[in-house]
């Protein structure tokens, strides 16, 4: 096939999958966006495996026009945060459900569901909603995101405009079998303020979710998320960044199971003086595909980025890690740092890594580096000629692995529940 | 205590005998010294008694209070009160030395049925031990052994002997890369184990060491044998005339 028929084709498939959905209804301004970024799916195609990006994941279960089943999972334990002094928002397979869910307010807080903001006229959300999405689209097309700007039927807009001092905790919570998900959240920290958002549960069978979040100058937004150990559930995320000047952004991501996740953080450093974290810790077992795709671009002076991706996997799991710092000409000064690293328990597992710097500024520190190999026979050793038993010294050593990551969550409360739930799955996978 | 007998090592690798009948027997109480020139098998000794992986015992036994400890994992001979000193201590990225500790001291404990120390016992008995070992608090929350200098990470080795206190101890080249006031150091915190029960395994080069912590008997290990055995005044010998008389000795004989 030449190339014009194979993207007639990719064209064709994108046309079949959405045909017979339909864009919400909302304000006009709402319902002009979500036309418009249908629009630019039908143009762009959903993605094909010989994609650039897509050539380690397979997109076709996302591709599917019916999610593909996933059974429910009871977990024994108390969820993750469920210890915590927060506002919790709760979906249920994707649909916001207000009687289990807090009020949704706070100081310095306004929150709404994402149906009422497009449904009404407040200025700041018409500037917002797809937006970033939209505009992340170069260098490279971020397919599913657009579908979700288009159809999205659910989520949360949240405007931080001071010191939020609980932090604002999504919990999805899967039900339905064969439940198909899609939520838009659109998040403002305004100039000054700090705001902390957490997410965690399975969500749906397949869940499609996009994070829009606008980082104004001075302020901080801390983001921690867990996605749920559902083994069989499909999720493709994005999270959409803008971050002011002399402000902060921090994204941590722990995942345990799960068939296929595929987590996009997409980061535009605008302001000078500014710091933008992203992290996260993979554990998977057997059938599991983990795919971090991260695009940092550095676009203003003396900004800190770094990247810290750490992946646990056995019985044939499997890994990618795709991430780029980009610093454009201007960004002189840019300290940015990349680390990917893939810890195998056994010879079945593998980790695929592309890590990518391109580089537009002359005065800069960047540094990247991948790793992939398995627990250190001489600190094994080490370990077990004090006594320590092998498998609580291959636990120790994998959690020391993991360690870089979990140190990227500044909270300790969270970082220790965080913590709590890694060694839980340590511990369940005892010989 | 430990006996050591007609201890047979080939590598696991590549076929290669390192050690070819080693025979030691340690008393309770007493401190050995085993010197002798590089490469000669003193390391192999230790790590084969503690258990390290890439070494088949072909013939001999390794009889620990009673017990052939050959048979038995790395862990479970460390609870039974075997402990070596590294020659090069490890570095492990990502585990406070603290933790190392206290995991090490409630594993064992757990193991011979003992209840775990309480962290705030355990942080007391810690910060004397490393209090008089010259072992800041930067250097227990630091990594293990990261970015430790030599003498530090020997230090690091003692200290965690202290809290362990093994019932065997065995020591290589725990003086090498030890200035003399960290020799000293050293030496203090092994004699403070020093109870007539327990018993040590001095490796070293040199007469230094020796006279801080007096060894009862020395040993000379040649191409991996003990080849001749001997009193204080054996180290001596080796510090001033070096080995090539006494293996030329040995050689007759
Ligand atoms: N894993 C290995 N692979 C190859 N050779 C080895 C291995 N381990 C030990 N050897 C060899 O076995 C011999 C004994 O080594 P060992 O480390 O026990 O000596 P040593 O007496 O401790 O020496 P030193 O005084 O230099 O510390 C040496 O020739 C060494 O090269
Ligand atoms: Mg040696």
């Amino acid at each position: 096939m030449t190339r014009a028929e194979l993207k007639q084709k990719k064209l064709d498939a994108t046309a079949a999958r959405v045909e017979g959905m339909t864009l919400p209804a909302g304000a006009p301004w709402a319902e002009a966006l979500r036309q418009d970024a249908l629009n630019r799916l039908l143009s762009m195609g959903l993605p094909q495996g010989r994609d650039e990006y897509w050539r380690w994941t397979r997109p076709d279960s996302l591709n599917a026009a019916e999610a593909p089943k996933a059974a429910v999972f009871v977990a024994s334990e108390a969820p993750v945060f469920s210890g915590l002094d927060r506002i919790k928002i709760v979906f249920v397979d994707g649909v916001f459900d207000a009687e289990v869910s807090d009020a949704l307010e706070g100081e310095n807080l306004e929150i709404m569901r994402l149906s009422d903001a497009l449904s009404s006229d407040i200025h700041w959300v018409k500037d917002a909603y797809g937006v970033q999405e939209k505009k992340a689209q170069d260098p490279v097309e971020r397919p599913f995101a657009t579908l979700n700007t288009a159809f999205a039927t659910d989520g949360m807009v949240i405007r931080a405009t001071g010191k939020v001092a609980k932090p604002v905790s999504l919990v999805y919570l899967h039900k339905k079998e064969t439940s198909d998900a899609i939520l838009h959240h659109v998040i403002r920290v305004d100039e000054g303020a700090d705001l902390t958002v957490l997410e965690n549960g399975p969500a749906a069978a397949r869940f499609n979710k996009v994070m829009e979040v606008d980082v104004a100058d001075k302020a901080a937004f801390h983001h921690v998320r867990a996605q749920g150990r559902d083994h069989e559930r499909r999720a493709v995320t994005h999270v959409f960044a803008t971050v002011g000047q002399e402000a902060l952004f921090k994204s941590f991501t722990m995942t345990a199971n799960g068939v296929l996740t595929r987590n996009e953080v997409f980061i535009d450093i605008v302001g000078d003086d500014s710091v933008a974290h992203v992290a996260g810790a993979a554990m998977g077992d057997g059938d599991f595909l983990h795919d971090d795709t991260v695009f940092i671009t550095h676009d203003a002076e003396r900004c800190e980025s770094r990247q810290v991706f750490k992946k646990v996997l056995r019985n044939g799991a499997k890994a990618v890690f795709q991430g780029k710092i980009l610093v454009k000409p201007e960004a002189q000064k840019t300290d940015g740092y990349q680390i990917s690293q893939g810890l195998l328990l056994d010879d079945n597992s593998q980790f695929l890594a592309k890590p990518e710097l391109e580089i537009y500024a002359d005065d800069v520190a960047c540094s990247h580096g991948s790793t992939v190999g398995a627990i250190d026979d001489e600190a094994l050793f080490y370990l077990r000629s004090r006594g320590v038993p092998a498998s609580d010294a291959t636990d120790l050593l994998t959690l020391a692995f993991l360690a870089e990551a979990i140190e990227e969550i500044e909270d300790a409360a969270i970082a220790e529940d965080i913590l709590h739930r890694l060694e839980g799955w340590l511990k369940r996978r005892r010989k | 205590m430990l006996e050591i007998k007609n201890l047979h090592v080939k590598l696991e690798e590549e076929d290669k005998q390192i050690l070819k009948g080693v025979n030691l027997t340690v008393g309770e109480g007493e401190v050995h010294a085993i010197m002798g020139p590089n490469g000669s098998g003193k390391s192999t000794t230790s790590y084969v008694l503690s258990g390290r992986d890439g070494y088949v015992v072909t013939e001999g036994e390794v009889i620990l209070d009673g017990e052939n400890i050959l048979e038995l994992e790395p862990e479970e001979r460390a609870a039974a009160g075997l402990f070596l000193a590294f020659q090069y201590p490890v570095e492990i990225p990502g585990v406070s030395n603290m933790t190392f500790l206290r995991t090490a001291v409630n594993a064992q404990r757990k193991a011979r049925g003992e209840e775990e120390l309480s962290a705030t016992d355990f942080l007391k008995t810690v910060r004397a031990k490393a209090k008089s070992l010259q072992i800041d608090a930067d250097m227990l929350k630091r990594p293990v052994n990261m970015g430790f200098s030599g003498g530090e990470k020997k230090r690091n080795e003692i200290l965690q002997m202290a809290m362990l206190e093994p019932k065997l101890c065995i020591l290589d080249e725990t003086d090498s890369g030890l200035d003399v006031d960290a020799m000293k150091l050293v030496s203090e915190g092994v004699n403070a184990l020093r109870d007539g029960k327990r018993s040590f395994v001095v490796i070293t080069h040199y007469q230094r060491l020796l006279d801080h912590i007096k060894p009862d008997v020395v040993h000379i290990m040649y191409d991996g044998r003990i080849v001749k055995t001997g009193g204080p005044e054996l180290a001596l010998e080796v510090e001033h005339n070096g080995y090539a008389d006494l293996l030329a000795e040995v050689e007759k004989a």
